[in-house]
C-alpha cells in the first residue's frame, strides 16, 4: 500500500515507488471553500522542497501550494481546469494536483503520518 | 482585540451551520454549508436571505421649521430634496476634496429620512452627520435594528406571501410594511444587481421574521462571500476598496447619482472638484476588466498598458454566473476606452485582459 504523508501546509503526498502524488487535505479544502481554479506547475519543471509551485484559487482567496519534496514534475492534473470542484469533492482522490519524481526520498522523513496530521489539525482549534 | 459584536441573527447563523468570521467589528456569516458558489447561484435563480444587520441605520428628522432633505444635501451630492415620500436614492458623503467618506442609501418616508450606511463607517458617519446637521435635524442612530436583504428573482413572490403589498413596489422605493405582526420598513433595493428587498426590522423581531422568510420554499440563507461575488458581477462599488476618501464619485463612474441641479449648483463638500471633473473629465476612471483564461486578478493587482503601470485592480474575483474571473479597477482616463487591451499582474505574471463595460451580469431591477 502506498504511503501517505502530510505537511503542515495541509498538503498530502502519496508515494508509489519514486513518484509522489500531491494534493491538499480535506481540512484545507474546507477552509478554502469552493475551489474555482488551480494553477498547476509545468511538467518537466524541477522544484525544490518548500518552493511555491502551484496556486489554488477559491471564490474568496488565492493560496500557494508548496512543493512538499524536491524533484521533477512528471504529471499535472489537467482535469482540474474544467472541474476545479473535484478538489472539494475528493481532495485525496480525483482532486489531486500534480506528481513529482522524488530526487531525495529522505525528505519524506520530516513529514507527518496520518495520526500526527490529525493531531496537528485538532490543535488548530 | 476588542470583542466582536453580534447581530440579532447570531444564534440562527450558528444553528444554520454558518462559518462566522470577523467583519467590520461583527461576527458575520461568510458562508453556510452549501458554499459560496451554490449560494450565489441560488440568489441568481431563486431568493437569498442575507443578514446585513451590521450596516448602520440612521433616522434623520427635521427640527421645527427645518427641512431634513435640504440639510442632508450639505453633505452629499445626491438629489435628496427632490425625493418624494417613499422614494430612495443612492448617494455618497463627500469630503472637501470630493473624496468619498462613505456611500449610502437615503429613503424619504415623508416624515423623515432613513439612511443606511456601511458597517465599518457608521460611527464616523454619525459623528459627521451630528457635527454638521445637529442644529437642523434630530440624528437618531438605530444601530440595534435588524436589516435583512432578500434578493433574487423569486424574492418578491416569497416576501409577498408574508406581506402582499410588497409585490407592487418598484425599484428604489420604500414603505412601512407589517411582517409577522411587526412594523418594518421595506425598500425594493439591494446589492446584487437583481430584484430584491431590504427589510429593516425591530431588533427583537428580526429572528422571527428571518425564520418566516427561510420557511418559504424559494429562500435559502446566503453569506457575505456570495454577497461580494454578486455585487462584483453587478459592477457595484464596495466602500474601502473601489471607492474611498481618495476617490471622487466622478472617477468612480457614479455621475448618475449626482443630482442634475446639484451638478450646476454644488453646495456639497468638494463640489468644486466634482464640478471641474464633470466639466473637463477626471484624470482616472473606474473600469471593468475581463481577464483571459482562468487566472483571477484580485485587489491590488497592477494594470499594465503598453509596458507601463497605469492603475490597480480594486476588486476582482470569480464571477460564478459567468464561470470566469472578472475585475474592476482604475486606469488613467486616456487609456480607459472599452476594448483597450491591458495586462493584469497576477503573482508577478502578466495576464492579458480587456477593458469592458459593466455590469458583468445584466441588472434585473423591478421597475414595474
Amino acid at each position: 500500500m502506498a504511503d501517505v504523508k502530510y505537511t503542515n501546509e495541509h498538503e498530502w503526498i502519496r508515494v508509489d515507488g519514486d513518484v509522489g502524488t500531491i494534493g491538499i487535505t480535506n481540512y484545507a479544502q474546507e477552509q478554502l471553500g469552493d475551489v474555482v481554479f488551480v494553477d498547476v506547475p509545468q511538467v518537466g519543471r524541477n522544484v525544490t522542497k518548500g518552493e511555491s509551485i502551484a496556486v489554488v484559487e477559491s471564490v474568496k482567496a488565492a493560496s500557494d501550494i508548496f512543493a512538499p519534496v524536491s524533484g521533477e514534475i512528471v504529471e499535472a492534473n489537467g482535469a482540474l481546469t474544467d472541474s476545479p470542484g473535484d478538489v472539494n469533492a475528493e481532495p485525496m482522490g480525483k482532486g489531486w494536483f500534480f506528481k513529482i519524481r522524488l530526487s531525495n526520498k529522505s525528505e519524506l522523513v520530516g513529514l507527518m503520518d496520518e495520526a500526527a496530521y490529525n493531531t496537528f489539525v485538532k490543535g488548530l482549534g | 482585540m476588542t470583542e466582536l459584536k453580534r447581530t440579532p441573527l447570531y444564534a440562527l447563523h450558528k444553528e444554520l451551520g454558518a462559518r462566522l468570521v470577523p467583519f467590520a467589528g461583527y461576527e458575520m456569516p461568510v458562508q453556510y454549508p452549501a458554499g459560496i458558489l451554490a449560494e450565489h447561484a441560488h440568489t441568481r435563480s431563486a431568493a437569498g436571505l442575507f443578514d446585513v444587520s451590521h450596516m448602520g441605520q440612521v433616522r434623520l428628522t427635521a427640527k421645527p421649521g427645518q427641512n431634513a432633505a435640504k440639510a442632508l444635501e450639505a453633505l452629499v451630492p445626491g438629489d435628496i430634496a427632490g425625493l418624494m415620500p417613499g422614494q430612495q436614492r443612492y448617494t455618497q458623503f463627500t469630503n472637501e476634496s470630493g473624496g468619498i467618506l462613505d456611500d449610502l442609501m437615503v429613503t424619504s418616508t415623508g416624515d423623515h429620512l432613513l439612511l443606511v450606511i456601511n458597517a465599518a463607517c457608521k460611527d464616523a458617519d454619525v459623528a459627521h452627520i451630528q457635527k454638521h446637521l445637529a442644529a437642523t435635524c434630530e440624528v437618531e442612530p438605530t444601530f440595534s435594528r435588524g436589516l435583512l436583504a432578500l434578493q433574487g428573482p423569486l424574492a418578491s413572490q416569497a416576501l409577498a406571501r408574508l406581506a402582499p403589498s410588497v409585490a407592487a413596489m418598484k425599484f428604489m422605493t420604500g414603505a412601512f410594511v407589517v411582517i409577522d405582526g411587526a412594523r418594518c420598513y421595506v425598500t425594493r433595493s439591494g446589492y446584487t444587481g437583481g430584484d430584491g428587498f431590504e427589510i429593516s426590522t425591530p431588533a427583537d423581531r428580526t429572528e422571527a421574521i428571518a425564520r418566516q422568510l427561510l420557511a418559504q420554499p424559494e429562500v435559502k440563507p446566503i453569506g457575505l462571500g456570495a454577497r461580494d461575488s454578486l455585487r462584483l458581477e453587478a459592477g457595484l462599488c464596495l466602500y474601502g476598496h473601489d471607492i474611498d476618501t481618495a476617490t471622487t464619485p466622478i472617477e468612480a463612474g457614479l455621475l448618475w447619482s449626482v443630482g442634475k441641479e446639484r451638478r450646476a449648483q454644488g453646495g456639497f463638500p468638494g463640489a468644486a472638484v466634482v464640478q471641474k471633473q464633470i466639466a473637463t473629465g477626471a484624470s482616472r476612471k473606474r473600469v471593468g476588466l475581463l481577464p483571459d483564461g482562468k487566472a483571477i486578478a484580485r485587489e491590488g493587482a497592477e494594470i499594465v498598458i503598453a509596458g507601463k503601470i497605469l492603475g490597480k485592480v480594486t476588486s476582482g474575483g470569480f464571477a460564478p454566473t459567468l464561470g470566469r474571473a472578472v475585475a474592476m479597477g482604475y486606469v488613467e482616463r486616456a487609456h480607459s476606452a472599452n476594448g483597450t487591451k491591458v495586462e493584469l499582474m497576477v503573482r508577478g505574471k502578466p495576464v492579458p485582459a480587456e477593458i469592458v463595460p459593466m455590469p458583468f451580469v445584466k441588472h434585473a431591477y423591478y421597475r414595474g
